[in-house]
């Protein structure tokens, strides 16, 4: 029989089935309180959502990383967060897991092989903070250039690199297009369009 | 660090002097050595980033063993705006305006999305005519969407006239939006707290006159695709997939429920009043494109039901709460009156604005027309987002697709994408 249960209900859950090994996050205001466990019980924890019947999370909604740089508190104690949203179909309730990574060595396990839609918010979330997913079948850059040096959405990366838009190669028209398009032997294309030679 | 050393070391990769200006390699999951039935090896087939056929900027590379996909690979990024990392320069009430960028084919969705989010993060609950607006508002959005997506499915098939019936229907939907928002598709039309301003007087009219005409149009709609060989065996058995895989690769929305999965979070977990409305979560079965167009189309009859029964016990009132130390004062107001004026300053100049509870964080999850769009954000006390993450449904409805042509027709691969709605806006953000 399915049975909703509470953000409340799940912690308490999971923190008689982990004792020592989750943290809970209280948030001021309504908002519930989220357990933060570290790296090496990521797998085990996320494992024991989706296979205890009562909780049944078969569905991970999102994967995203916290860059917590300049914002303290108490429970996080490290850099990085990543943020597990999952949601039981079944039941029909909500949870929110935070896992801890290091700063200097942002290595985290993968959750692919427990729900496949992991893969393009790990993919993010790497492209992102340069969180390493280890197992992840697929990790490359996923919106950023494959061979981008930075990581955009880390905190001590600033709103606007210096060139970030204008020193990518530009189309100007008469002046030709700079090195996008390599020249051939008859010329490049602009050269062919600006003597009117192009149909 | 000082901002100058930063800028030393991210300093744009065009402008770096190791830059080669590559591509990257795409990966596909098989062995390159492999041999195609012919003998040879196999062709790479590139699609997009410009292309009629993706419907935005994305980039599709296709491996080809004769016309048959033996792999796929995709490339996105290319509309990537960094909306998320603007967020965290932005206030509170500034972003709306970004969220409408994301998927500009429903921008009214996305805005009532954010909305709802940042007042869940203040403990906010907005009047009883604001949540009504927002659910009509929602469905009148999500009828252009499907109607938009089902119309273009038409044109990649070939039925060219479907499409430009849906554009008939849509540009008598945008009148409306118009009126009520002054905008045709970026609408910015929520604030935090309620709406940008109440609905014209004849709002009602125009929206029963719109549904009058719109609900025999499905059935016009479906006169000319049901039973229609050319269109049916185009659609038919391409980009199947089963209810389990789909959930398990994170698919939400129509095209999840076109493979049984009856998951509907206006049904699941209502938000903005929805309980309160009569109306069903239809499924289908099959799981391949021809399902998920006949899915959008059965989801517009139940979002004309919602309008229909949500324009019935339209309340009178304000759109907005009353708590001015949140919701932005009515420009007229601002003009003639020193008290409004100082709440509009404090809430525009920052350092000042309205004060959110500090180390809190809220996922908020409502139903787009492509799926679950979720906001979460992770506030520290001032009146600007510590971070801002948008669960993009487009992302996750793409990632699977590589496996779903896996095995097709090169044209094949044409259907799957239209029927997918992908929109690259939100997937890129």
């Amino acid at each position: 029989m399915p049975k909703t249960l509470s953000g409340d209900e799940i912690l308490q859950k999971l923190m008689a089935r982990f004792p020592d090994k989750v943290t809970p996050k209280k948030s001021p205001g309504s908002t519930p309180a989220h357990p933060v466990i570290d790296r090496e019980h990521v797998r085990p924890i996320l494992s024991f959502l989706k296979s205890e019947p009562e909780l049944a999370f078969n569905f991970l909604a999102d994967v995203t990383a916290v860059d917590y740089l300049q914002l303290e508190l108490p429970e996080i104690r490290e850099r990085f967060l990543v943020v597990y949203q999952l949601y039981s179909l079944e039941h029909n309730h909500r949870f929110q897991v935070m896992a801890r990574v290091p700063e200097g060595d942002p290595r985290l396990p993968s959750v692919c092989d427990i729900w496949a839609s992991a893969n393009c918010g790990e993919r993010e979330a790497h492209d992102m903070f340069g969180i390493e997913f280890e197992g992840n079948p697929d990790l490359r850059r996923l919106l950023m250039p494959e061979d981008y040096p930075g990581f955009p959405i880390r905190k001590d990366y600033p709103l606007r690199g210096r060139g970030e838009r204008d020193a990518f190669p530009q189309y100007r028209p008469g002046l030709g297009t700079g090195d996008i398009f390599p020249e051939d032997a008859t010329g490049s294309w602009s050269e062919k369009a600006n003597k009117g030679s192009l149909p | 660090m000082s901002p100058r050393q930063v800028e030393e070391i991210y300093r744009g990769h065009a402008e770096d002097p190791a830059y080669q200006g590559k591509h990257p390699e795409p990966r596909f999951f098989f062995s390159e050595e492999e041999e195609d039935e012919l003998g040879g090896k196999k062709m790479v087939l590139n699609m997009g980033p410009q292309h009629p056929a993706t419907h935005g900027t994305l980039r599709v590379l296709l491996a080809l063993d004769g016309e048959k996909i033996a792999a796929a690979d995709t490339e996105i990024g290319f509309l990537h705006t960094g909306f998320e990392k603007l967020a965290e320069h932005m206030s509170y009430h500034q972003w709306i305006t970004l969220t409408d960028r994301m998927n500009y084919m429903s921008a009214l969705n996305n805005n009532v999305g954010y909305a709802l989010a940042v007042e869940e993060l203040l403990g906010l609950v907005v009047p009883r005519r604001a949540q009504v607006l927002r659910v009509i508002l929602c469905e009148l959005s999500r009828i252009g969407d499907h109607v938009l997506c089902a119309g273009l499915q038409g044109m990649d098939m070939g039925a060219f006239s479907l499409m430009l019936w849906a554009f008939e229907r849509r540009e008598k939907l945008y009148d409306i939006m118009e009126a009520v928002t002054g905008a045709r598709l970026t609408t910015s039309y929520t604030r935090i707290g309620g709406l940008f301003r109440d609905v014209p007087p004849d709002f009602a009219e125009m929206v029963k006159a719109f549904l009058k005409n719109f609900v025999p149009f499905l059935g016009e709609m479906e006169e000319m695709t049901v039973g229609n060989r050319i269109f049916e065996d185009r659609l038919r058995g391409t980009g199947k997939i089963s209810g389990e895989d789909a959930m398990s690769w994170g698919w939400t929305g129509p095209i999840l429920r076109a493979s049984g999965v009856a998951y509907d979070v206006r049904k699941a977990r209502p938000y903005s009043g929805y309980e309160r409305y009569d109306f069903q979560v239809p499924t289908q079965t099959d799981g391949d494109s021809w399902a998920r167009f006949i899915q959008r189309i059965d989801e517009m009859r139940q979002s004309a039901g919602i309008i229909e029964q949500a324009l019935e016990d339209l309340p009178d009132g304000p759109v907005n709460i009353e708590n001015k130390k949140v919701v932005l004062p009515d420009k007229t107001e601002v003009f003639d009156n020193i008290e409004s004026l100082i709440h509009h300053f404090k809430l525009i100049m920052f350092g000042h604005g309205a004060a959110t509870p500090r180390g809190a964080d809220v996922y908020s999850a409502t139903e787009a027309p492509n799926g679950e769009l979720g906001f979460y954000i992770v506030s520290d006390g001032d009146m600007i987002p510590y971070r801002i993450r948008v669960r993009p449904p487009s992302l996750y409805n793409f990632a699977v697709f590589p496996r779903l042509v896996q095995g097709a027709m090169v044209s094949d691969a044409v259907a799957v994408l239209s029927s997918l709605n992908i929109i690259a806006g939100e997937l890129d953000r």
